[in-house]
This record gives structure tokens, sequence and C-alpha cells, in this order.
């Protein structure tokens, strides 16, 4: 295990090459799903505060 | 074909689709990623000559392949959305900037950490880093001029031509750094001196490649949902999406 | 009376647009100005030795002029979107390509020759000797058009946007690389004893793909904005 930490001397470069990648690929994961859950979050809070009429709450068919 | 395309291209039809696609392509990211990086790091053979610097490439490779490939797919959506001005097509374009510019950024931090053992330096005036630097700043002209326009259906065809105006250039743009570079410089540093390609290495970048494909694909599937959510709001259809996603789950 | 073609549409944007900086020739002079002080500020971040100035003028002298180009830009439309008659002209009978491509030929005619007849002044400065100085001028004839061409793209783009200068130089200055390559390439290449040939051919070409493409971009731009 330690052998291959170590990367024959390369750690510093393989690890930080690979690790900031997997960072910023965390944050990103985390940061759409945190917008699709505002955006969602928003609108119900919107639809809470206004009800919209009987006829809008169906669930259309496409278009 | 009988099937109408058009159909998929309101937000409405659509945004069930990108859920489903999105869940899926993450599950095929994540197993590719995972074999993908077995195979990198533990499987391929430490090379003659770079030692084991050489494995930056297994995301180096993908990332600058993606960088390159999503800015002609966001150019494909903006040309859709000027010639059809169909909303999700621009929505698609909107979505794609911020992981292609990730892309980018990926591929100069990977080569940076490759070329310092490599070549000795973090930052080699190399025509393929280069020009991926240039392409960062395309794709941050895009997201910026996006933010900069208040009205999102202006924005979306201002940015649309933008990036058409950005497709035409990236050749131009590789082909004189491209140029450039030749010119300027001594043959010791360059970066198709890469390893001689064993069979592992090139497998296994292919794998990462399609690792890097799904993922692009699922993330911005994920992003055009909350994009449309943000922009439709009002719309009668996405009351419905409410009770899709009861308060309280995920 | 029969719609004015798309000829008469670029004489008369350009005989406006000329009458207008005409107008404001002092604007004029500092634009020019501001090339001549940045040229001048070099030497002194760096050494007054001939060697150093003479490898550093050729890429100096361009990248000056494409900070000077990205300066003028807001000048191309801004004013006109802001008062309106950008608008009046998008709505006359008038093709709105032919109307572009004339402001933006007003545009280089005050602004990019004026930089290209002022450029080799300035390369002896930097002990750039008789054929290099030539080779610059020609290079910058060749070369501001299409900073001039493209630079409208990018000016007609971020009407109406905020953060307007820095937005612009953030959009237009990546697209300026080529130009910057073969431009300073150029002049390299002359100082260097090879020819310039290859460089100004591709500057060349680069002009003709811009001046077939660019102006419907802008008019493209430009009536979104307007929307």
């Amino acid at each position: 295990m330690a052998q291959f930490l170590a990367m024959g001397g390369y750690a510093w470069y393989v690890w930080m090459a690979y690790g900031a990648a997997a960072l910023v690929i965390a944050i990103e994961i985390v940061a759409v799903r945190a917008r699709r859950h505002r955006a969602l979050d928003q609108l119900r809070m919107s639809a809470e505060a206004s009800p919209p009429p009987p006829s809008m709450l169906r669930p259309r068919s496409a278009r | 074909m009988s099937v109408n395309w058009f159909r998929f291209s309101s937000p409405v039809s659509f945004y069930p689709l990108a859920g489903a696609w999105s869940y899926w392509f993450a599950i095929l990211a994540a197993l590719l990623a995972g074999a993908g990086l077995v195979v990198g790091l533990v499987i391929a053979p430490t090379d003659a000559t770079q030692g084991d610097a050489y494995r930056i490439i297994f995301i180096h490779v993908p990332a600058a392949w993606m960088a390159m490939f999503i800015y002609l797919v966001m150019a494909g959506w903006s040309a859709l959305a000027l010639g059809f001005n169909t909303r999700l097509s621009a929505m698609m374009a909107q979505a794609l900037a911020p992981t292609g510019a990730l892309m980018a950024a990926i591929a100069l931090w990977t080569g940076a950490f490759w070329g310092r053992p490599t070549w000795g330096t973090y930052w080699a005036w190399d025509a393929r880093m280069t020009s991926t630097l240039i392409l960062l700043f395309l794709y941050l002209g895009v997201i910026a001029l996006r933010s900069a326009i208040e009205d999102p259906r202006r924005a979306d065809r201002a940015c649309a031509v933008l990036a058409l105006v950005g497709a035409v250039n990236v050749p131009i743009i590789y082909f004189s750094v491209q140029w450039w570079n030749t010119l300027h410089q001594g043959s010791s540093i360059s970066m198709t001196a890469a390893p001689k390609m064993a069979m592992t290495m090139f497998a296994d970048i292919l794998i990462m490649t399609a690792a890097a494909w799904c993922y692009t694909i699922s993330v911005v599937l994920a992003r055009v949902q909350a994009i449309i959510v943000e922009r439709e709001r009002g719309a009668s259809w996405l009351e419905s999406l409410i009770d899709l996603r009861p308060k309280g789950t995920h | 009376m029969e719609s004015p073609s798309a000829v008469d549409a670029i004489g008369w944007a350009l005989r406006r647009d000329l009458r207008v900086a005409m107008r404001s020739k002092g604007e004029l002079s500092v634009e020019l100005l501001f090339y001549v002080i940045v040229v001048t500020l070099f030497p002194l971040a760096t050494s007054p030795s001939r060697d150093t100035l003479a490898t550093l003028g050729p890429g100096v002298l361009w990248t000056a002029a494409l900070l000077a180009a990205l300066l003028s830009l807001s000048r191309l439309f801004a004013s006109d979107f802001r008062d309106g008659t950008l608008e009046q002209i998008a709505l006359s009978p008038a093709p709105l390509v032919g109307l572009v491509s004339g402001k933006i030929a007003a545009h280089w005619l005050t602004t990019g020759l004026p930089v290209a007849a002022m450029a080799p002044l300035l390369g002896i400065q930097y002990g750039l000797d008789a054929p290099v100085l030539a080779t610059l001028a020609l290079s910058l004839l060749l070369g501001t058009p299409i900073l001039s061409l493209v630079g409208a793209v990018g000016a007609a783009l971020t009407l109406g946007a905020r953060g307007g200068g820095s937005l612009l130089a953030l959009l237009v200055l990546p697209l300026y690389a080529p130009v910057l390559i073969f431009g300073a390439g150029a002049v390299d290449a002359v100082r260097a004893g090879l020819s310039a040939a290859p460089h100004l051919s591709l500057l060349a070409a680069g002009l003709l793909l811009a001046i077939l493409a660019a102006p419907f971009a802008v008019s493209a731009a430009v009536r979104i904005a307007l929307d």
C-alpha cells in the first residue's frame, strides 16, 4: 500500500493531479445537485404562496 | 423516421427524461471511472522512461479531449437554438459551458503536474497547453456573457452567436498556436513525446474517456433540469413536479 | 423608391460614422496617444539595451495595438445604442449587414489605420531597422481590420450587458490571439532574416474570412441587442 501511494517517487505529482481533479468534480456534482434542489424549493414556495387554479394542478400530458 | 423529435425539444417532455438519463449515466460513469482508475493506477505497468508520473495522462488526455469536444457540442446546440429558436437547445448550451470550462481547467492542472516531472517545469508554452488555456478563456467568456445579460432569452441568443464565432475560431487558434510553437521552440519540449503507448495504457485512456463522457452527460442533464425549473417558473406544467418530489425527500 | 443596396448602406454608414468621429477629434487623438504611451512604458519596465528592445519590439507594438483596438471598440455601437440611433439604423430599409460593415470600416479608418501609421515611428524607439519597420506597418495594415471586425462582434454582443469594458476584453482578446501570433510573427521573421510572406498571407487569409463572416455575426448580434 505504501508503495502504491509513493507512486515510484512521483506521489506529489500524481496525487495532486488526481486529487485536484476528484475535488473539482465532487464540487461540481454537489453544486449542480444543490442548484436543482434550490430551484425546486423555490418553485414549491412560490406555489404554496399562491395556490394555482385547480385546472393547473392536473398533471398535463405532453404539451 | 416516425419519431417526432421536436416533441423532446419542449422542456415539458424533456424534464423527466433528463432526470432518468442523468441517473443512469451517473451510474455508468462511476463504474467506468472505477474500472479505469484501477487499471490506470494499479494494473498498468510503470513506464520505463517516465516512471509512475505518466499515470497522469489517464485523466489529462480525456479531460483535454472533452474540453475540446464539449465546445463543439455547445456550438452545435447554439446553432440549433438560433436556427429553430428552441428554448431547450439554448438551455443545453448553457448547461454545457461550466462543465467544458471545468474539463479545460482539469486538463491544464493535470498537464502542469505531468509537465513538472517530465519536462522540469509546471508550465511550458506547449502548443496544446496554450490552446487549451485559450479554450478555457472562450468558455469563461460565454459564461460571463450569460451572467451579464439580464433577459435569459436575449442571453441565449447572444451566447449562441458567441459560441459559434468561437467555434469558427477554435481551429484557427489551434493552428496559429501550433505554428507559433514550432517556430519559437527547440524540439526539446513536446507533448507528443508521450511514453510509447502500451496496449493497456491506450485501452485505459479510452475507458477513462468513456467515463468522462458519461459524467458529462449526467451532470449536464442534471444542470439542464435545474435551469428548466429556474427559467420556466410560472409555467403551469412545472407545478406537477412538486408532487413528484414531496418535501423532505431528495 | 427602391430600397438601398448593400453598397449604398456601407457608404452611408461609413460617411456618417466618419463625420461623427471627426466631431470628436480629441477622443481619437487620446486613443492614439494611449498606443504611444503603452509602447513607451515597456522599455521603462525592462531595460534600454538595444538587444532586449529589439526582441521585445514586435510583440510590444502588436500587443499595444490589440489594446488600443479594444479600448476604442466601445465607441463602435455603444453611444448609438444608448441614444436610440442604432435602433433607427436597424429599422431603415437598407440591409443591416451593409450598415454595420460601413461602421466597422469607419472604426478601422479612425483607429487601426492611425496605429499602423504610427507604429513604424515607435519602432525606431526599439531600434528596429527599415525592412522590419516596413513589415510592421504592412502586418498592422492587414491585421488591424481583423481586430475591428472581430471586435465589432464582441462590441455588439455586449450591448446592454453589465460590466461592459472588462467583459468585452474577456470575449475579444482570446479571439485576437491568432492575429497577434501572425502579426508579431511576421515582424519577428524579418528581424531574424527570414521571409514574412507566410505570416502575411495567413493574415490576409484571415482578413478575407473576417470580412466575409464577421458582418453577418455583427448584424445578428445587433438585432439580438435591439430585441
